[in-house]
């Protein structure tokens, strides 16, 4: 069952009195300017056991993504696609509020929208991961982890699962009767386009591109948007707020522009397209 | 998704013969379930789905509780017959998000101040399913919060638009769900012009974006139409017309 999210309200309600103070006058705590991210840090090929891998850091938040290849059963409906599932965890080493355990509702949000940005991108072509219609495909599995969290969790997640599928190298695999055999050959990711993520919080009338943990501490409310070369693939909205249509719609501008900046940098880095 | 077949036909009909602006047919029956403090029933073209709500009660366990407000509790759940093949009762990872962007998308409409330390607990149950069960849910879950006499700001409407051969069609079904190209399923609060939830799954360009959430929103005003107009049947009977506000 869904829960509303606990307050300490003393110290919440000063904190978000500052942060609103601060945002009236044009300022960010961190001195950032409402669009700006803070700086990000993508390195790939980190996890030698990989098929791919990547490390990001957006600020302090701080995300590990690892491609693994295995095959399995098609999924019901998708007999002719491979089957994509990207999942995410935020370790117990992340942060003070993190513990061991099954995954809370924020982390499967986190995971499924991450999933879904990529997912609904088409960014893999699945269907050129098949072996036998219907019986058997490439499972590919995308896992990330989460190794410091300090807020949007959503992109540095995503971009790390993004970079990391932009730069595996996967096993060629063939039937040979009722087995499948390795040919002990690699071939690139079927990638046909580059999905990136770019998320705002809304504090009072303010909209903040890539909220720290102390901004998303005192936000109104989320939205997270996916965007490609050709428009936008998913979206979701978070956090018990709300949002005007207007600000959604300039929500979406800023992320199809911020979202070009991240994408040339991610591929610049994975050297996709070269 | 890319599309394999065309779900419009030449004379602009859809898979169950609806146009492109055409809300399925949506019934709302308020007070269905006598033990709870608010309850409705919906049924939004195929969906048949119950919302009820218990509370303001006090809290179990205490230590949920809030000194300054009212924590609301909400759970999405889909019988297991509900579905083609049957549906695995224990809570799925789709539940538990549909249940937290549920929660979300109603708190905003919900004076929760006035009821410090108690909580209120909906529950919203997909006895058969259709396309967007999640904007059925919210609309119906509404409907009971009212029907609880819940203090709120506003009623929460939804509504899903998408994209279907390319065009940008209301109220998404099952089929156009499952093989159209985009779902963005949309809650409103139609007085205060505010969105409380937003998803989209799948690709639109910039045009079609923004005319994917204005007609989304054009469907949750008629569904508001219809919450209204429910509220009133239970209260006001046969014997009160819905008076247009001007």
């Amino acid at each position: 069952m869904s829960v509303s999210k606990r307050s300490t309200i003393i110290v919440e309600h000063l904190r978000k009195q500052q942060m609103l103070d601060n945002l009236a006058k044009g300022k960010r705590l961190d001195e950032r300017a409402f669009d700006e991210q803070r700086p990000l840090e993508i390195e790939v090929d980190v996890i030698k056991k990989a098929n791919g891998s990547a490390r990001v850091k957006l600020g302090n938040s701080e995300v590990i993504a690892g491609v693994k290849v295995a095959t399995g059963e098609p999924f019901e409906g998708l007999e002719d696609k491979g089957a994509l599932i990207v999942s995410g965890e935020v370790l117990p080493i992340a942060s003070p509020h993190a513990e061991p355990g099954p995954p809370d509702e924020e982390t499967i949000e986190l995971a499924r929208v991450v999933d879904r940005g990529i997912r609904e991108s088409e960014m893999v072509d699945l269907s050129k991961l098949v072996l036998v219609s219907g019986k058997v495909v490439y499972t590919i599995f995308v896992d990330c982890s989460i190794v410091n969290a300090d807020g949007n969790l959503f992109d540095a997640t995503s971009y790390a699962a993004v970079s990391a599928i932009l730069t595996a190298k996967i096993p060629v695999l063939e039937m040979q009767g009722d087995k499948v055999v390795d040919t002990g050959k690699i071939m690139p990711m079927p990638v046909t386009t580059v999905p990136v993520s770019i998320t705002q919080v809304r504090i009072g009338d303010a909209i903040l591109v890539d909220p720290s943990s102390e901004e998303e501490g005192c936000m109104d409310a989320r939205i997270t948007i996916s965007t490609t070369d050709e428009g936008y693939c998913a979206l979701q909205k978070g956090h018990a707020g709300a949002f005007t249509p207007d600000q959604i719609k300039k929500a979406a501008e800023t992320a199809r522009i911020k979202g070009e900046q991240v994408r040339a940098k991610i591929k610049e880095i994975t050297n996709y397209g070269r | 998704m890319t599309q394999t077949r065309n779900l419009i036909d030449e004379n602009g009909m859809r898979t169950d013969g609806r146009t492109i602006d055409e809300l399925r047919e949506v019934k709302i029956t308020v007070g269905t379930i006598k033990n709870a403090d608010g309850s409705a029933f919906i049924e939004f073209g195929k969906n048949k789905i119950v919302a009820a709500v218990y509370g303001p009660r006090e809290v179990h366990p205490k230590h949920l509780a809030q000194p300054d407000r009212c924590v609301l509790r909400c759970r999405y759940h889909m019988s297991p017959f509900s579905t083609d093949t049957r549906k695995n009762p224990a809570p799925s990872r789709r539940e538990v998000e549909i249940s937290k962007v549920m929660r979300e998308a109603l708190e905003p409409a919900l004076m929760l101040e006035d009821y410090p330390r108690a909580a209120i607990d909906v529950f919203v149950e997909v006895l058969q399913s259709d396309g967007g069960s999640r904007c059925a849910g919210i609309t119906a879950a509404s409907v009971a919060l009212a029907d609880a006499g819940i203090n709120m700001r506003d009623i929460v409407a939804a509504c899903a638009a998408g994209k279907v051969d390319e065009k940008i069609v209301l109220d998404i079904n099952d089929t156009e769900d499952k093989e159209g190209g985009a779902d963005m399923p949309v809650a409103y609060m139609p007085t205060l012009g505010q969105v409380t939830l937003m998803q989209l799954d799948g690709r639109l360009s910039q045009e079609q974006f923004t005319e994917c959430l204005d007609k989304a929103i054009v469907g949750c005003k008629m569904v508001y139409d219809i919450q209204r107009q429910a509220l009133m049947q239970k209260y006001f009977g046969n014997e009160t017309e819905v008076k247009e506000e001007q």
